[in-house]
């Protein structure tokens, strides 16, 4: 899959960079990239130990699991099979928190130490579990109470209310979750059906 | 408001923390050890992911894209402004703020394209970075739907974005 999406984007870009005239705009970008992302995971790394170890201290403390169980009758719906008391589950309560109170930084390394810990838990091999797929559309979905960069912007810009877009973006991205989320259970559940029918 | 967040939640588990006699120190000096791991797992993932997203943004092409969509986009009655912002919020969070700052400049926040694009920023995510990310820290070859089914969901958000704005407030 991604090697699909890597070589196409790179492909793409590469063909229009000529026809548009952008080869030295394009040509820059490569030399440039590689350092950005550098400086993007050293940004990362820091926010990644702060919260590991904010985590750790509140999982020792008991709080990611009082915390699991408040998501508990949604996850029972969401996540097929989750060990409700294992290790993936609280992570993912974390990151569903942090996500909930806008900290992006701090969602995610909870969100990828939640895809760890259901990849040992869902002993996977090279393909993606169902719950692995459902917790990371779950994550691009976008739920948050408040969005900080548009309201933060819009106050820059003057608007007369920065945050009475609020309803709106809370409506758009549950409809969103919802649709996404039911659409990929439904397609590993016609999926698992196909395997079914393959064995006989 | 959003500023209080943070020091209630750290009074809240340190507290707590302390009352149940943790190691508090060491605790997150191991959570910080194990996390350092993962960050330096992910580097590789994140080199392709930003170098294939800065090659798509230097080539043009999106706002190629944009321009050659723009009458279209009129007629069935999306903000062609918010254009540039829907192809490239899926692919680069920062490049979607740079954007949408921009659309701020030429329309006022309170105008219809102003408040398609807020909403649209405020209920999207940086798709394709959440996936290559996720799957960056497992040992994942195969995504299988995943990013499928996330495109849709950002799809379903920017139609949403226009139509939720049209209801609350008319086209301004």
């Amino acid at each position: 899959m991604m090697k699909w999406i890597f070589s196409f984007f790179v492909i793409i870009s590469a063909v229009f960079s000529i026809f548009l005239g952008n080869t030295e705009q394009f040509t820059n970008s490569i030399l440039n990239e590689g350092v950005n992302a550098v400086e993007l995971s050293f940004y990362l790394l820091g926010g990644m130990c702060v919260w590991g170890g904010i985590m750790n201290v509140a999982d020792k403390a008991g709080i990611t699991y009082y915390l699991s169980l408040l998501f508990r009758p949604i996850a029972k719906i969401i996540f097929k099979g989750i060990d409700l008391n294992g290790k993936a589950f609280k992570a993912i309560s974390m990151n569903i928190t942090a996500n909930l109170l806008g900290l992006g930084n701090a969602a995610t390394p909870f969100g990828l130490e939640a895809m760890k810990a259901l990849e040992e838990e869902d002993k996977t091999t090279d393909t993606a579990s169902r719950n692995m797929i459902i917790f990371t559309v779950l994550n691009t979905a976008s739920l948050t109470i408040i969005p900080s960069t548009a309201a933060s912007l819009r106050l820059k810009h003057n608007a007369a209310n920065p945050l009475d877009i609020l309803p709106l973006t809370l409506i758009n991205s549950v409809v969103t979750a919802v649709v996404a989320i039911s659409f990929a259970s439904l397609i590993c559940r016609l999926q698992e059906k196909k395997e079914k029918k393959g064995w006989k | 408001m959003t500023s209080y967040l943070i020091p209630i939640l750290l009074i809240l588990i340190f507290a707590v923390a302390i009352a149940k006699k943790v190691d508090v120190f060491s605790e997150f000096i191991s959570g910080a050890a194990d996390n350092l791991k993962v960050s330096f797992e992910i580097l590789p993932t994140l080199v392709a992911l930003v170098l294939s997203i800065g090659m798509l943004r230097a080539s043009g092409v999106i706002d190629f894209i944009s321009e050659l969509a723009a009458p279209l986009m009129d007629t069935i009655g999306f903000p062609s402004e918010c254009l540039p912002l829907a192809l490239i919020r899926p692919v680069s969070g920062s490049g979607a703020t740079a954007v949408y700052e921009n659309i701020l400049n030429f329309n006022s926040p309170d105008s219809f394209a102003g408040r398609v694009a807020s909403v649209m920023i405020g209920s999207t995510e940086t798709t394709f970075y959440t996936i290559a990310v996720y799957f960056g820290a497992t040992k994942i070859k195969n995504t299988k739907h995943t990013l499928g089914c996330s495109l849709t969901g950002d799809f379903i958000a920017i139609a949403g974005s226009v139509i939720l704005v049209k209801l609350f407030w008319g086209t301004c």
